[in-house]
């Protein structure tokens, strides 16, 4: 993000973690799946501890998503069409913290 | 000013998708969604290449917008249907544009390309030639656009409304949370600045709360309705979505977005900062 100017919009979310210097970063990432496939497309929103909402991004065609957050709980929701799902996800500082999310 | 004068749901653009004197424009930062689909017949427009100045920073002038819109084929007197996706930001910030340039009828889809994937509504990936147009854009209106000095001047005077998350208004974040945070600005917000962030405006589906709602969101937060009002973010999209709920559907008078936001506050020397809640 060298270009502040540029963009809030949330980037693709297939892309690999090159370039980000994940040491400095909080990142909580992980896949939707739907009956045990890539829920591509799916709204995906990160909510702080007390619920308010974060961020949002669409995941890739895999189901992946990738937000840079702070040290902390968060819950993790995604929407579909007909279907939702939520799951929490305690985050440290300097890695990429993985959570799952199935919809039902 | 009513809901039905600026907002559309999902149903009547169904209604509407081949209307004449409609037109549907996707209006995204990355605009590689609308290529995978699109509602059909919307045509496309780039926040980032098509919507700002290539050189300096600011939004494209008079000339660029009539070329624009021209080459986009919509003509001034069509009914411009605004939608995209991040909850519509960008196509908030497009309305509030289309409104400096004068465009009389121009509204959003309530709920963006959210609501309309969510209902499982046609999306098509065939892009649509429309003739070209030939666009007269009026002279910029200046009362609902906040500059920087204007800025530092309402603290402590005017309403400040600061539309980013609360781990962005404290300081403890520097971008959204779905980017990388490192930036070179200083963090935190103007003092005096209320926080409340864009998203208490939306429901879950990416629609507008109701006027009720909205109303009690921005007094209970400790807004003075009656008075002037300056909505800012990082880069003045989010805060576009904010000026619409206060401007359009609540009908205030005096609402201004301030586009340069934290990008541009938060690297000007010597103005004070404040950070936490």
């Amino acid at each position: 993000m060298s270009n502040p100017a540029s963009g809030c919009g949330a980037p693709d979310q297939g892309r690999d973690l090159d370039g980000v210097d994940v040491s400095r970063e909080t990142v909580v990432q992980g896949t939707v799946t739907a009956a045990g496939k890539p829920a591509g497309g799916a709204y995906v929103r990160l909510l702080d501890s007390s619920g308010e909402f974060t961020a949002e991004v669409v995941a890739s065609q895999e189901g992946r998503f990738r937000f840079f957050a702070r040290p902390g709980t968060w819950t993790v929701r995604a929407l579909a069409p007909g279907a939702s799902g939520e799951a929490q996800v305690t985050a440290a500082a300097g890695k990429a913290n993985d959570v799952s999310l199935t919809l039902s | 000013m009513s809901r039905a004068d600026v907002l559309v749901d999902t149903q009547w653009a169904a209604a509407h998708l081949d209307d004449a004197s409609v037109v549907f424009v996707e209006v995204d930062e990355d605009t590689s969604a609308y290529e995978k689909g699109h509602i059909p017949g919307a045509v496309r427009v780039d926040w980032k290449t098509e919507l700002q100045d290539p050189i300096r920073r600011d939004y494209v002038d008079k000339a660029g917008f009539e070329r624009l819109l021209s080459e986009k084929g919509i003509g001034n007197d069509d009914t411009v249907i605004l939608y995209g996706g991040n909850n519509n930001w960008f196509a908030a910030y497009a309305y509030w544009y289309f409104k400096i340039y004068g465009h009389e009828k121009v509204k959003l889809l309530d709920g963006g390309r959210k609501k309309w994937e969510l209902e499982s509504r046609e999306m098509v990936a065939e892009v649509k030639a429309r003739p070209k147009a030939a666009y007269r854009a009026k002279e910029p209106r200046t009362d609902i656009r906040a500059l920087r000095d204007e800025v530092v001047a309402a603290i402590g005077a005017k309403n400040l409304i600061d539309v980013r998350s609360p781990d962005e208004y404290a300081g403890r974040l520097l971008a959204p949370a779905h980017l990388p945070q490192e930036q070179a600005q200083r963090a935190g917000h103007v003092p005096t600045a209320k926080n409340i962030p864009w998203s208490k405006a939306a429901n879950e589906d990416g629609t507008f709360k109701s006027d009720e709602e909205l109303r009690k969101l921005y007094s209970d937060a400790g807004v003075d309705l009656g008075r002037d009002t300056i909505a800012y973010c990082r880069i003045g999209e989010r805060s576009a979505h904010t000026w619409f709920a206060l401007h359009e559907l609540l009908g205030l008078d005096s609402v201004k977005n301030y586009d340069g936001s934290w990008t541009e506050y938060g690297s000007l020397v010597g103005v004070p900062i404040e950070k936490e809640a």
